[in-house]
Parts: structure tokens; C-alpha cells; sequence
């Protein structure tokens, strides 16, 4: 028997990355919201390794915050190391990384969902979804409550119809030991939503007691730490190292003699796991001519001994996976306080959402994170973030955000899963955008602040210190230009010792940054009234000098992209009833309704002449309804 | 990363078929059409075409904007949007229908930024414009399919065979290098070789030169897209204009005829299965008079070092001549074709015809055919030929093996000036995509695909 447990506008399923990002944004754009998680210990919990950020992570993390999400806060508050990587590359490629006090972060992010205005957090599980007249109208949970509302976030992550594997043992299981949500599914494939089957892997966490580091390459964090929030100014901590070491031929063998044991060799692991997280044995399985693989030692936190072994998730049996890992210096006596594991879970089609990541099936039903398919906590965040903003809006009856591939990773990642589909879990890499030297991290804020501020995410005040900063910007590199250095002997002497080559007429300050190796701060001794500015806005400064040429380039790429995403296609086409299209096209296009004439170019298997066709086709559809219009009339 | 499908840049191509009419139409449309022109254009009494009229036709030359050389005399004109057959900027160049005029100007308006259109483009694109009725939807969807068809007929009989392995060789090399790049940026903290510039340099410097070798072989087949320079040579009155006209009326393809007022040549094209000939002709020697005798014999050979094949013509009838005799000299070691002429006129018993002669009566209509399967004979023979096999000849392909080539010259520069290795990946990465273009095979998953397979990456 179920009971009336109240009316929400939202209702948000699972209290993970996404889930977190999804009901704070919706409290705080003013709905009132209610957010189920499975276990209140659990919100925010990260079950694999305890890093936030990395290549292309990094800059979704600075994205979310941009728009207003809580993540690079909550990271910002609760790292113990971090790091900016690819910094012998260019800025467009610097990425954040950060070490986390894995309970830390989890309790931070309970308590500003525990204090935010118009948020409830409960421990339910959801079993059920209402829909009346292909809408979503409420969610059932495991305790009898049904609760009424007008949109609903799924992020149930890797719990639906979760099955832990280690070797030969299997069972029902969520991810670090929780128990996992086994209804659920039933009731979206009631409701026509399709599911699969993914897979995922985690790593044994061992005790630190029983590590010898003096047999592994310290790793430190950077002396100087730059936040992931762009409201958090500075950092200042005592930063925890990791450490490295390496597996061993004795290491591949102990996996070699026991591959059997393995079932993903078995074949009982049906699920697709991921390419880029690949367990140990698979490494071993491809790549038998490598004679190593990198371990790194990650702490959990700070008051805790547990460390994660990064490079060694593995879905063998427990007495294998010990004895591997004894194989590895500084491991030779490690004791397990948790085993690796896969774990395989249901997760949707994400072909079946719109950019807007609503279901094309129910109306007002949105997911968000694992359950598309995608892995990781800042892919899964970035989508949470979305969908709370856009279920908002439909709320309200307003246009969703959609952010395009050229304005940030999030609307990259967005739009792969949903315009291509997805064969295995999907990780953000920057190789995916295709405009990356202007998706930098350094410039999220500049791209996305003010959608957030549109939709009520970043408040007046950062608005305007906001503002305030693009203006110094846009002024500096305006002085910049038109700063002379003359070339006197003086100043030819000093470029030299910059490494760079002497002028033979005046240039401006801004042609002297242009030259690689000259940078922004060593120029001010040809710059006697330089203003005081914050180190961000002369990294903008530096950056847009610099690459300015490139920039360009890129911007004229996203002129032409731009136009052929403004080219929208009206929704309710049917697509087989298009003469000329071929077959293969048709269904594509049918399947995925693309938003936009840039949307159905990117779908695989339609073609340039498709394309034609179907513009031919609108331009069709268009001039006959107005004629239909003048006729009625 | 995938090639954009560009609907709103500049496009421009010829607007008459190669060789198919006395005036050659290079049509240019879109946002850049007027400027682009402009551009490539002057005019003796300094009009522009930016200032110019809509619709008005003016005169001028087509110039080389790097080089300044001249190309072609030209009618110029703009048709401003909407009152244009695209409904956009249209700006149409008339020039001498020749393909080597046409092709070139065509290359220069390319090179200044537009875009060689696709199959029925303008057409496409003056219906999404409205110029079209309604009822005509479903003609331009069947004439965008059947040229895409075509096209891609095309496309895959060029593409088999040697040519297709030297774009597959190409591509493949791209992939490793980008992989490479990209899984260094992706993967930073991964025991996985950087990739220096110095191995991308010379990978590239690889890369360049095979696409180098691709198009000299293109160039050196350039003879199959703008014809086989032919010369018809002999005495007076032994029946050249004749031999000429009746190959010109059996090829309904004529070409031009127009007396250029520059040249002191007249061009005249025909055709024989498929393969254009390019008939030459100095000015006068259609009328009756001895080469050697008229320009001597220096300028006789600079003439013939111009041709690819001569047909020499003398009247059987007569005795040979001494201009003929110093002409046949002249002909030693060169690609001749000898005619003997006016069969008719001399008796059957009289008449003995040794090879490499082919008798022909012009009046009576025989020889001629012999002549074509000659000539083909002739080129399939030549040198030309010996590469055939990844010859390139679609203009599309060039340009875009072109684009390749420019894009990896830019990631050497960009490399040479230090800039970090995202911004030679973006260099880099449109030469794949140009590539794409050839090979119609979409970027997708490759890369990424590439980075699984070669690296082992991921926690």
C-alpha cells in the first residue's frame, strides 16, 4: 500500500554527483525539490578513485562552476593535493587535478544540501515512476510514500540492478557495499524507456600500515595550488604526496597462470566496460610486450589508512588479487581493507534524450549521469547541473539551456551522447571538442557565467565582479597594444636576456607577447604604469595575446558551426515519409530527432547529400504550411 | 572531430561543363562572392566590381593577386542578392571556355578563400532560397542524388587501385601522428613516449612528400583534363582545314573557336572517347603556308616542343616537296601521326602506301577512324600513362589533396614557432579532414579508437 508522502516540483533520484548538482540547482533556482538517495551516508560518495578533475574532467569541473554548480567548491574545500597537469603543453590543455578527503568531500556536500532553501534529503529508495498521459507525475519509494510532482531527475548512477563481481563470487550489490536499487528499472522499461547493460571497475583499497613507500617514487602535488572555483581565491594546505610504483613480469605472470579465473575472459561478465579503465588483467591480456604498468598509491583521506591503487582494478578472484598485488614493490606484505570489484549495472540509451537530456519518452522525466551511460564524477555532475537547470525551466515553460560544442565540454559531452549513442561508458577527453583551443579551463567563466546568471544559478554580486573582470581584460590587452617598447640598445639587451631576438624597430607590447618565449609578467619593465591586476585576468591576458592568431582561426570555425546549429528543424517530422532519404538515414534521423541541421550532419550514417535532401524537404514543408496558413485565411 | 557540412560559406565551380561550350561560366555565390571577385580583377579603365552594378557586364582581365601575371580576358559580373540564381551574392565570370583558362581562374578564386561547390549546389541553394517553385523539390532532390551518385562512381573508380592504397598510406600516417599527439595530452601522467616535433617534423616531411609525388603525378595527367596539344602540319592545299573541319563536325563537343584577340593561336578542342585533343594552330598556317618557310626552322621546333602529337598531312598525289622533306626531318624522333591524303585522286594500281603512312580520302570519308585510333593509340603509348594508375584527376580531389598538403605545411610553421602541441593537432587535424573529403570517410572514433588500440592507458 502506498501513501500520499507530499507535493514537490522535483523530485531527484539518487544523490551522487549528478543527483547533488541536479537538486541544488533546482532548490536554488526556487523550485521546491526533493532529493532520495539510498543511503545518507552515501551523498556525494566517490566509490572509485578519490581524484576530482584531470584532462578534459578538469575543465568540466571549472564549467560547473561557471554556471553556478557546487563541485569545484566542494573540491576546492576538501582537497589534500592537486595538481595542474600538462603544463609543458599549452593552456588550452592545462587541466585540474586534485586529490580528496573522500569523507570530507561527501560530508561538505551533505551539509550545503542539508542547509539549501526549498531542499529535502531523504534516505528512500525510489522503486516506481507515475506516468499519467506520457508525463511524469510521481515516484514511489520503498517505504509505502508516493510522492506527486511535475518533473523528476534520475541519477540512480551504477545502482540499478547493480552486480558485483570478484571472480567467482557474484551477487546483488550496489557500489562500495551498499545495498543496490533493484526495482527501478522495471518501471522505466514499463514506461518505454530501454535499458542496457554496462560495466565498471574499481581497484582494491589496502591499508597504508602494510606499504612500504620507501620502495616507491614520491609524488607531490604543485607548490602553488590554483583553485577550481573561480569564487575561491586561494588555497593553502598541507598537501598529501601519492606514490609510484610498477607491476613486474612475476606480476603478469601470477595474472597469465590465472586468466581463467577471470570472468571477463569467461565470458560471464556480460556488461561493456569502459576502454580507458581497463582492469589489470586486460593490460596484461593486450599488451603482453609491456613490461610494466604504472601503480599509483592515492590516499582516501586524511583520517583514514585506506589507499587506492590506481592501475590495478581487476575482476579476479580475491586470493589471485592478493597475490598480485604482493608481486609489486612496496606491496610485498599489503593487507586488502576492500577487494577490487566490477560491478555491472542498467544504464539507458542515451539516444532516447533530448539536448535538454528530458526523456523523448515521458515528458518531464530527466536523467543525468551514470544512468546515461557516461562514467565519472565530473561528467556526472555536469549533466546533474543541467538537467536541474533545465527542469526548472520546463517547469516554468521556458527554452532549456543547451550549450553548444563550441561554448564547453559539458555541451560536447552532452551532445556525443546523445547525437552519436554510446557502445561503452563515455569519459571526456579534450580530443573530443573539436574547439578546444577555445574551451580552456582558464576561460570557462568567460564562456558560461552568464548562463548561469540567466537562469539564476550565480548571483548579481559575481555577476558584476564578473563584469568587472572581462572589462580589465579587454582593457589590458587594449594598453598592451599601444605601449611601445622602442629598440634601444637598452631594451634589445633585455629581450635577449628574455632568450628571444632583438628589434629593429618599435613594436608594441602586445606583438613582444606574441613571441613564445616572451611572457606578460616579464614585460613590465618596458611598461612603467602597468595596473595592478589579479592573476587570472593577466593569465586571460597573456593567453589571448599569444594564441591570437590561432584563436581567430578557431572562431571563424565556430561561425560556420554556429550557423548550422541555428538552422533548427521543426520537431515531428516524419522522416521515412521523406522522398530521396536514404533508408539508413531515415531511421537514424527518426531515432534521434536532432534538434538541429548541425545536430543530424554529426549523426553517423548520414551523409552530405542527407543532408541536402533534408533541407530541400523542410524548405519544402515550410512554404507549403504558409500556403496552408494564406489558405484558411 | 568531424568535416563540417558547410551550407553558408562561398561556393564557386564552373557553371558550363568542361569543355562543353564556346564561353566557359565560372560561377562564384555566397557572402565572400563580390570580394573574391573584386579581388582577381581588373579593369583597363579602373572599374571594380564591388562598385559596379548589379547585373552589369563588364570587361577586364583575370589576374594572378600573388604573381600579377594575367590569365584571361573575361566578361565580369555581380548579381546582387536576392535577384541572383542562388538568391545570394553571385558573381559569374565569362571567360574563354578553354579548360585551361577555365580550371585556372577557377583555382585562383579557390585559393582566395571559396569553397569548390558540391554536386548541385547551386541549384540546392537557390531553392532553399525560394528562387524555385515548390513543384521543382523533387527535381532538385533527384538532380543533388544522381550527381552525388555520379560522383561517388566517380569517386570509387578513381579511388581503387594504387591511388586508393597511396590516400589509405596517408591517412594512416595521420591517425599514428594525431593519436600520438592526443594521447600525450590526454594522458599526461601515463609511461607513454612524448612525441617530439622532431619525429612529427619528419613524419610530416614524409607526408608532404608522398602528397607531393601524388599531385606532380596529377600535373604530368593534367594532359587527360586539358587536352593533348596537337598540330596538324603539311603543304599547302594537302587538306588540313578539311581534316580539321571533319573532325570538328563529327565532334559535337566543339569547344571554342574564338580568334583570341592576345594570342596569335587559335584553340580548337575535340574529343575522342573522352580524351580531349587540344588542336594548335599558329595563326595562318590554316591558310596555306610552309611552316619551316614562314618562321624558320628555330621557331618551327620551339612550336613543336609545345605539342604532345603532330599529324603530319601531305597529298599523295604529288611528289614530296623539299618544305616536306626538311618538315619530315624536322619530325624525326617526335609523335607523328603521317597522313597520306587524296587517295581518291590517284588509280588504284598507283597506289602504294607504306606504314607508318595511313592513307585517307577526305572526300571519300575513309582514314578517318584509323586517324582517332591512331591518336588514342598515341597516347596510351606515351608516357603519360605509365602512372595512370594513381592518377588523380577529379578537380574536387586536387583541391582537397591541396587543402591537405597547405594544412600540414601550416603544423611545420606552427611547430617552427614553438607554439604547443594542441595547435599542431589543430593543423594536423584538418589535413585529416581534407583527406576525409577524398575518401568520404567520416572523422569519428579513430583517434580515439587508435589511442586504445596503440597506448596502454587508464586507471
Amino acid at each position: 500500500m502506498t501513501y500520499s508522502g507530499g507535493d514537490y516540483d522535483i523530485i531527484v533520484i539518487g544523490a551522487g554527483h549528478a543527483g547533488s548538482e541536479a537538486a541544488l540547482a533546482s532548490a536554488r533556482i526556487g523550485l521546491k525539490t526533493l532529493l532520495l538517495t539510498i543511503n545518507l551516508d552515501s551523498v556525494a560518495m566517490m566509490p572509485c578513485n578519490p581524484s576530482i578533475g584531470g584532462t578534459g574532467k578538469g575543465h568540466l569541473v571549472r564549467e560547473i562552476d561557471a554556471l553556478g554548480g557546487e563541485m569545484g567548491k566542494n573540491i576546492d574545500a576538501t582537497m589534500i593535493q592537486c595538481k595542474m597537469l600538462n603544463t609543458a603543453k599549452g593552456p588550452a590543455v592545462h587541466s585540474l587535478r586534485a586529490q580528496a578527503d573522500k569523507k570530507a568531500y561527501q560530508f561538505r556536500m551533505k551539509e550545503v544540501i542539508e542547509n539549501q532553501v526549498n531542499l529535502l534529503l531523504k534516505q528512500q529508495e525510489a522503486t516506481e515512476i507515475i506516468v499519467e498521459n506520457g508525463k511524469i507525475t510521481g515516484v514511489v519509494v520503498n517505504t509505502g510514500a508516493l510522492y506527486t510532482c511535475k518533473a523528476a531527475i534520475i541519477c540512480s548512477g551504477t545502482y540499478l540492478k547493480g552486480r558485483i563481481i570478484i571472480g567467482d563470487v557474484q551477487y546483488d550489490g550496489g557500489p562500495n557495499g551498499l545495498f543496490p536499487a533493484m526495482y527501478l528499472s522495471d518501471s522505466l522499461e514499463k514506461n518505454g524507456i530501454e535499458l542496457q547493460r554496462f560495466k565498471t571497475g574499481t581497484p582494491a583499497r589496502v591499508d597504508a600500515k602494510t606499504l612500504d613507500y620507501s620502495k616507491m617514487i614520491i609524488q607531490e602535488g604543485d607548490e602553488h595550488i590554483v583553485p577550481f572555483s573561480f569564487e575561491t581565491d586561494q588555497i593553502d594546505i598541507d598537501q598529501v604526496p601519492c606514490y609510484l610504483t610498477y607491476t613486474n613480469p612475476e606480476t603478469h605472470n601470477i595474472i597469465n597462470a590465472n586468466i581463467e579465473r577471470s570472468p571477463l575472459y569467461t565470458g560471464e561478465v556480460v556488461g561493456i566496460g569502459p576502454r580507458y579503465c581497463p582492469s589489470i588483467e586486460t593490460k596484461v591480456m593486450r599488451f603482453h610486450d609491456k613490461e610494466r604498468h604504472q601503480i599509483f598509491m592515492e590516499p582516501e583521506g586524511l583520517n583514514t589508512n585506506e589507499i587506492y591503487v590506481q592501475g590495478m582494478s581487476s575482476c579476479l578472484p580475491e586470493d589471485v588479487q592478493i597475490a598480485l598485488y604482493r608481486t609489486v614493490p612496496g606491496m610485498e606484505q599489503v593487507e586488502f581493507m576492500r577487494s577490487a570489484y566490477a560491478i555491472e549495472y542498467d544504464c539507458i540509451h542515451p539516444t532516447r534524450l533530448k539536448a535538454s537530456l528530458e526523456s523523448k519518452e515521458v515528458a518531464g522525466l530527466f536523467f543525468a549521469g551514470q544512468i546515461n551511460g557516461t562514467s565519472g564524477y565530473e561528467e556526472a555532475g555536469a549533466q546533474g547541473l543541467i538537467a536541474g537547470i533545465n527542469a526548472s525551466l520546463y517547469l516554468r515553460g521556458e527554452q532549456p539551456v543547451i550549450i553548444d560544442r563550441s561554448e564547453g565540454y559539458i555541451g560536447v559531452l552532452i551532445d556525443d551522447i546523445i547525437t552519436k549513442g554510446i557502445d561503452e561508458p563515455y569519459r571526456m577527453m579534450t580530443s573530443r571538442a573539436e574547439y578546444r583551443l577555445l574551451l580552456r579551463q582558464d576561460n570557462a567563466d568567460l564562456r558560461l557565467t552568464e548562463i548561469g546568471h540567466r537562469v539564476g544559478l550565480i548571483s548579481d554580486e559575481r555577476f558584476q565582479k564578473f563584469l568587472d573582470k572581462k572589462e580589465q581584460i579587454k582593457e589590458e590587452i587594449e594598453r598592451l597594444n599601444h605601449v611601445t617598447v622602442k629598440p634601444t640598445k637598452e631594451n634589445n639587451e633585455i629581450l635577449k636576456s628574455f632568450g628571444s631576438s632583438e628589434i629593429q624597430h618599435g613594436l608594441s607590447i602586445g606583438e613582444l607577447i606574441k613571441r613564445p618565449e616572451v611572457k606578460y609578467l616579464q614585460t613590465d619593465v618596458f611598461d612603467p604604469v602597468r595596473p595592478q591586476l589579479h592573476w587570472s585576468v593577466m593569465e586571460q591576458v597573456e593567453v589571448q595575446i599569444k594564441y591570437e592568431g590561432y584563436i581567430k582561426k578557431q572562431l571563424q570555425q565556430v561561425e560556420q558551426f554556429k550557423k548550422l546549429e541555428h538552422k533548427l528543424i521543426p520537431q515531428g517530422i516524419n522522416y521515412p515519409e521523406i522522398g530521396g532519404l536514404r533508408i539508413e538515414a531515415a531511421e537514424k534521423l527518426q531515432e534521434i530527432k536532432p534538434l538541429s541541421i548541425g545536430q543530424a550532419s554529426r549523426i553517423s550514417g548520414v551523409s552530405p547529400a542527407d543532408i541536402s535532401v533534408l533541407l530541400i524537404a523542410l524548405e519544402q514543408r515550410r512554404r507549403s504550411s504558409v500556403k496552408d496558413v494564406t489558405t484558411n485565411e | 572531430m568531424e568535416v563540417l557540412l558547410q551550407n553558408e560559406d562561398t561556393i564557386a565551380a564552373v557553371a558550363t561543363g568542361m569543355g562543353g561550350a564556346g564561353i566557359g561560366i565560372i560561377r562564384i555565390s555566397g557572402d565572400q562572392a563580390v570580394e573574391l571577385g573584386n579581388n582577381l580583377f581588373v579593369n583597363p579603365k579602373g572599374k571594380t566590381l564591388k562598385t559596379a552594378k548589379s547585373h552589369e557586364l563588364i570587361y577586364g582581365k583575370i589576374i594572378d593577386p600573388e604573381t600579377h601575371k594575367d590569365i584571361d580576358e573575361v566578361l565580369i559580373s555581380k548579381m546582387k542578392a536576392p535577384h541572383s540564381y542562388t538568391a545570394e551574392d553571385v558573381v559569374e565570370i565569362n571567360c574563354h571556355g578553354g579548360i585551361v583558362p577555365m580550371r585556372k581562374i577557377l583555382k585562383l578564386v579557390i585559393q582566395a578563400g571559396a569553397r569548390l561547390a558540391e554536386p548541385g549546389e547551386f541549384t540546392k541553394r537557390a531553392f532553399l532560397n525560394g528562387r524555385m517553385d515548390l513543384t521543382q523539390a523533387e527535381a532538385v532532390i533527384d538532380i543533388i542524388n544522381a550527381k552525388t551518385e555520379k560522383s561517388l562512381e566517380y569517386s570509387v573508380a578513381q579511388l581503387e587501385g594504387r591511388l586508393s592504397q597511396k590516400l589509405e598510406e596517408l591517412d594512416g600516417t595521420l591517425i599514428e601522428i594525431l593519436s600520438h599527439m592526443e594521447v600525450n595530452i590526454d594522458y599526461p601522467e601515463y609511461d607513454i613516449e612524448e612525441i617530439s616535433y622532431n619525429f612529427v617534423n619528419t613524419q610530416i616531411l614524409g607526408l608532404l612528400k608522398k602528397i607531393n609525388e601524388i599531385l606532380a603525378v596529377a600535373e604530368t595527367g593534367k594532359i587527360y583534363r586539358e587536352g593533348i596539344t596537337t598540330a596538324i602540319l603539311g603543304e599547302p592545299n594537302v587538306g588540313k582545314s578539311s581534316l580539321l573541319n571533319t573532325l570538328l563536325m563529327e565532334d559535337k563537343a566543339i569547344v571554342t573557336d574564338i580568334p583570341g584577340t592576345t594570342r596569335d593561336t587559335i584553340e580548337e578542342y575535340i574529343n575522342i572517347e573522352g580524351i580531349p585533343f587540344k588542336i594548335i594552330d599558329t595563326a595562318g598556317i590554316r591558310e596555306t603556308e610552309n611552316l619551316v618557310e614562314k618562321i624558320g626552322v628555330e621557331k618551327s621546333k620551339a612550336l613543336l616542343n609545345q605539342t604532345n602529337l603532330v599529324i603530319f598531312m601531305r597529298d599523295i598525289s604529288k611528289a614530296l616537296s623539299e618544305g616536306e622533306k626538311e618538315l619530315i626531318e624536322l619530325l624525326k624522333n617526335r609523335r607523328t601521326i603521317y597522313i597520306a591524303n587524296k587517295t581518291d585522286a590517284v588509280s588504284e594500281q598507283d597506289l602504294e602506301i607504306p606504314a607508318p603512312w595511313i592513307p585517307m580520302s577526305l572526300l571519300e570519308d575513309e582514314g578517318i577512324e584509323l586517324l582517332k585510333q591512331k591518336m588514342l593509340e598515341m597516347v596510351f603509348e606515351g608516357t603519360v600513362n605509365q602512372d595512370a594508375d594513381y592518377l588523380i584527376t577529379n578537380t574536387r580531389h586536387i583541391s582537397l589533396l591541396e587543402v591537405t598538403k597547405t594544412s600540414l605545411e601550416n603544423a611545420i610553421k606552427t611547430m617552427d614557432s614553438q607554439m604547443p602541441i594542441e595547435l599542431v593537432s589543430i593543423d594536423v587535424m584538418e589535413a585529416l579532414e581534407a583527406l576525409r573529403g577524398i575518401t568520404g570517410k567520416a572523422v569519428g572514433m579513430d583517434i580515439i579508437d587508435q589511442i586504445f588500440k596503440n597506448f596502454c592507458i587508464g586507471k
